[in-house]
């Protein structure tokens, strides 16, 4: 392959429809029930009218999210009846036509073109080494790849099938566009990312605190403290606006309407138990073990009845509300006070010291990955939401890229139980394996002259998981206790991997209060 | 980045490639009474098991050789005996005697699959890994993009874990033999290229290019001397691979007669359904097929056959390089399908062996045949419902392989070797 001097971008489009033509490649492999969310959303758009939108349960599973998502539905719908009408029927649950498939699967490719555009930019953000000719060597094209080939974002979306390359489309869209110094885009770009998916409220303070610090106060002191007297009214209002008519736009007709109340006690239900079926690696996992730990000591030593335990099983197939047996039991009110708790130092770091947009994405970073831990009712898949920003930190600076491995290698393992079906094992096992090792020897190759990247125990962590992964895939299922203890598995990979995620949640705070220490660079 | 690590990455997206195919349908799936070569192979891995050696190539009351009989040499009744063996530990209804025809289900599907994959692994793999680590020359950029567009050859692909076969070891065997022959290891090389022509009687194809590649370095090394004894060293080597695989038929002369009538079935006509060779396309203008008997029509494709593969041969004969040996491989096995008897449309995968072999060199030609190839056997991928990975793998090989081996650039006159001999 000849080596261009200049700098030639002719191995992204090789990327992007490699990569894409692989997705096509897996049309026909399992997807979960939120395929039939997607078409009973796209049924609901297009045969209802926008009044019985968030009033419509025919199925069981009702429109959350916001109104711009109901709105791309609708848009994809009108395409939608050219594959096939009956898929657009309300009453047609569980509707799986081979038509239907196609284009469904086919609609999550195409709109990865809004990721892969992001990708782009992201990658033009990235500073280049001087002289380096290799092109597999240049940070650009690590980065590509990391994002690309992602494999956490690869099985979410074209297995499991959910659009969330389209939504971190948006969202590196809008980083890459803060970090180009081009705010107000990116302003108007994670407000339309927040009313196609509220998810991302999570990472809203970031962007509040960094855009009213950095760019309605137009200049710093010398010593990079906030210069009151620089203040812009104008960009404020000019930030404002933007956010508001694009949230007019969203909610408006609904507003209009009266439905406001519904939408949102749509959009955010609390019914839902502190853990999803499966515990997302976070903070509440090892407080539940450690609960069920504590009540299987009492027991033990006699210092509990187990008839006065709770009967509710944390563990079950469904959703359901259950309460701890020792520990005092969490409610919604408790996490969010640990959540912001939790992404207030770093609020408040960019707030003291903003290092410009590099600062930003850590404080977006630590604000996603805080909500993680201490959320409620998280979903796993949510870990991709620090994972997919921190790939563009990992090919800048060396001690990023040790984190990223850490919390990447762990998130995206943490993600196998979702694919549970054995005809998928081989692609799971083959794709995580072809992204690790890339994403380690690459980010290895690019920090060399700095040292290791990863310290013996994060090694001895990481060899863990292999085994882990060997006794919950392979052993597990031929061992006797399959009957009795079906979710054994579950729980472990679970707990396992909330070890390596906090981990990697300290070590990024950690990282983040020592630059804080540093003194102020010229951004 | 480390060669090691480019590699894995390669053979990993390899694999997932193969796996995403095989998710979709094989042949014959839901078609009852006769199914297809799936149900086949899985009617083998049931006679293999259930009856005994001597039972396993004749007509009795147990095996109804019209039933999908055993056509193809030793080694393959070998390998479904083993996957059978297996087979059982898993769910006993899948290879029980008579109960289990047109026997389908999920689970079964994923163990057929993973046979394959196995077989993948084990041999054709490797072989292909080693070929292009050691045998490709440049760079060893060069020769992890040659890797890369070697494993997503679409032909292969699509047959082995789509329309279901196991060509993979076949081929793979062969691949061996030619990686054996590069090295310089003759002995291990023909007795490579031995256990492939008792895989698939369809290797035959490929013999011819290794016998005057070997004979024609005997002769080089002097055929009073050291050649004579390499000769006979390969001989040997020959006799007594194909004698421990034919171990259990050669008691019995009828035996050993019965499975040669059974591997080489005269009595099936020039041509069967559509196939891109001579035959089938000069039926369409002359009626070959009525106009000469079928001995004659024997004669004839015998004839064209030699006639055609006779130069390269001959040319391999007095210069015996490994350069010529490629060419002559690709020469043979294309002659051979575009002449011979009974060719059916996967055969073309044995010429598009050789010619991987050749993408390093001959990037833009090799791009072509491979893609043109696969092409011609779109109506039988259409036939087992392949259109999507098809389409798909088509197009990541001609990007992929374009783009990597820079076919496009690679274009004048001296490159593409039409010029005179070198």
């Amino acid at each position: 392959m000849a080596a261009p001097v200049a700098e030639s971008w002719s191995w992204f489009p090789v990327l992007a429809l490699g990569v894409s033509l692989l997705k096509c490649l897996f049309i026909s492999s399992y997807h979960s029930t939120d395929f039939e969310v997607h078409r009973n959303w796209l049924a609901i758009t297009h045969s209802l009218p926008v009044s019985r939108w968030y009033y419509e349960n025919t199925s069981e599973w009702t429109l959350d999210y916001p109104p711009l998502f109901a709105w791309f539905e609708f848009g994809l719908s009108h395409v939608a009846q050219h594959f096939d009408r009956n898929m657009l029927v309300v009453e047609n649950l569980n509707y799986a036509s081979p038509s239907t498939v196609l284009f469904q699967r086919l609609s999550v490719v195409f709109t990865d073109l809004v990721f892969i555009f992001a990708t782009r930019e992201c990658c033009r953000c990235v500073q280049e080494q001087k002289g380096s000719r290799d092109v597999l060597n240049r940070p650009s094209f690590v980065l590509a790849v990391l994002l690309l080939w992602n494999f956490g974002l690869f099985i979410v979306d074209h297995i499991h099938f959910q659009y969330n390359g389209f939504l971190f489309g948006f969202l590196l869209l809008s980083v890459a566009k803060h970090l180009q110094a081009r705010h107000l885009q990116g302003a108007l770009l994670f407000s339309i990312l927040l009313n196609l998916k509220h998810i991302y409220l999570y990472v809203a303070p970031a962007y509040g605190i960094y855009l009213l610090r950095s760019y309605c106060f137009t200049q710093d002191n010398k010593d990079g403290s906030v210069r009151w007297r620089s203040f812009s009214p104008l960009r404020l209002l000019a930030l404002g606006s933007i956010v508001v008519s694009v949230c007019a736009l969203s909610f408006g007709p609904f507003i209009v309407m009266g439905q406001l109340p519904q939408v949102l006690s749509r959009l955010f239900p609390f019914k839902r138990g502190l853990c999803h079926a499966y515990w997302a690696p976070n903070i509440w996992a090892l407080y539940n073990v450690l609960d069920k730990g504590l009540a299987l000591l009492g027991v033990r030593l006699k210092l509990l009845e187990e008839a006065e335990l709770p009967r509710a099983s944390m563990t079950g197939g469904l959703v359901q509300e259950f309460q701890h047996s020792v520990l005092p039991s969490v409610s919604p009110s408790v996490t969010l006070v640990c959540t912001l708790l939790s992404i207030l130092p770093a609020v408040a770091s960019v707030w003291r010291r903003p290092r410009g947009a590099l600062g930003f994405l850590r404080c977006l970073l630590l604000c996603a990955l805080g909500s993680f831990m201490f959320g409620w009712h998280v979903h796993e898949k949510a870990v991709l939401i620090a994972v997919l920003p921190l790939s563009i930190l990992a090919v800048e600076s060396r001690e990023d890229a040790g984190i990223f491995l850490v919390l990447t290698t762990t998130g995206h393992y943490s993600l196998f139980p979702l694919l549970f079906t054995p005809a998928e094992l081989p692609i799971k096992v083959s794709l995580m394996l072809m992204f690790t090792v890339y994403s380690f020897t690459a980010l290895r190759k690019l920090h060399s002259s700095q040292g290791p990247l990863l310290r013996p125990l994060e090694i001895i962590y990481l060899l863990g998981l292999v085994a882990v992964g060997i006794a919950c895939e392979v052993v597990f299922p031929l061992s006797p206790w399959q009957q009795r203890l079906p979710f054994l598995p579950l729980l472990a990979t679970s707990v396992y991997c909330s070890v390596g995620v906090c981990y990697s949640f300290l070590r990024l705070y950690v990282s983040l209060l020592r630059r804080d220490e540093e003194k102020p660079k010229q951004t | 980045m480390q060669t090691w690590s480019l590699v894995s990455i390669c053979v990993l997206l390899g694999v997932v490639v193969r796996w995403g195919v095989s998710l979709n349908y094989y042949s014959g799936a839901g078609k009852p009474p006769m199914f297809g070569d799936y149900e086949a192979q899985r009617h083998w891995q049931e006679v293999t098991y259930n009856l005994p050696v001597q039972e396993w190539y004749f007509n009795t009351t147990d095996n109804d050789l019209n039933y999908w009989g055993l056509d193809y040499p030793p080694l393959t009744a070998y390998h479904s005996w083993i996957c059978a063996y297996i087979a059982k530990m898993i769910n006993p209804e899948w290879v029980e005697l008579h109960k289990s025809r047109g026997y389908e289900s999920p689970a079964h599907k994923l163990f057929m699959r993973a046979t394959v994959l196995v077989a993948d692994l084990l041999i054709y793999i490797p072989a292909v890994v080693l070929y292009c680590l050691y045998l490709t020359d440049g760079s060893s950029k060069k020769k992890v993009s040659t890797l890369l567009c070697f494993l997503l050859y679409p032909g292969l692909i699509l047959i082995d874990y789509g329309h279901f076969q196991y060509n993979g070891v076949s081929l793979g065997f062969a691949l061996w033999g030619v990686l054996a022959l590069g090295l310089g290891w003759d002995v291990l090389g023909s007795m490579a290229f031995s256990l492939a022509l008792n895989y698939k009687q369809m290797e035959l194809y490929h013999a011819l290019p290794f016998f005057f590649y070997l004979l024609g370095k005997c002769v080089k090394l002097g055929l009073m001397g050291r050649g004579l004894f390499l000769l006979a060293r390969i001989a040997v080597t020959v006799l007594v691979t194909f004698a421990l695989c034919w171990l259990p038929f050669l008691s019995d002369p009828s035996q050993t007669m019965q499975v040669v009538r059974r591997i080489f079935p005269v009595a099936r006509g020039l041509f069967e359904d559509k196939v891109a060779n001579t035959w089938c396309s000069l039926n369409t203008l002359i009626k070959i097929r009525s106009i000469l008997s079928s001995e004659s029509q024997l004669y004839l494709s015998f004839a064209c056959t030699l006639l055609a593969i006779l130069p390269s041969c001959i040319r391999l004969l007095t210069k015996p390089t490994f350069w010529q040996f490629k060419l002559a491989l690709a020469n043979s096995s294309l002659a051979f399908f575009l002449f011979s008897y009974q060719v059916h449309e996967k055969s073309i995968l044995l010429a598009a062996l050789p010619v991987c072999l050749l993408l390093n060199n001959l990037p833009l030609m090799a791009v072509w045949f491979l893609q043109a190839s696969t092409f011609s056997m779109l109506p039988l991928f259409l036939k087992d419902g392949l259109l999507v990975p098809y389409v798909v793998t088509s197009l990541a090989f001609l990007f992929f392989s374009i783009y990597l081996l820079s076919a496009l650039e690679r274009c004048s006159e001296e490159e593409l070797r039409l010029g005179s001999l070198p």
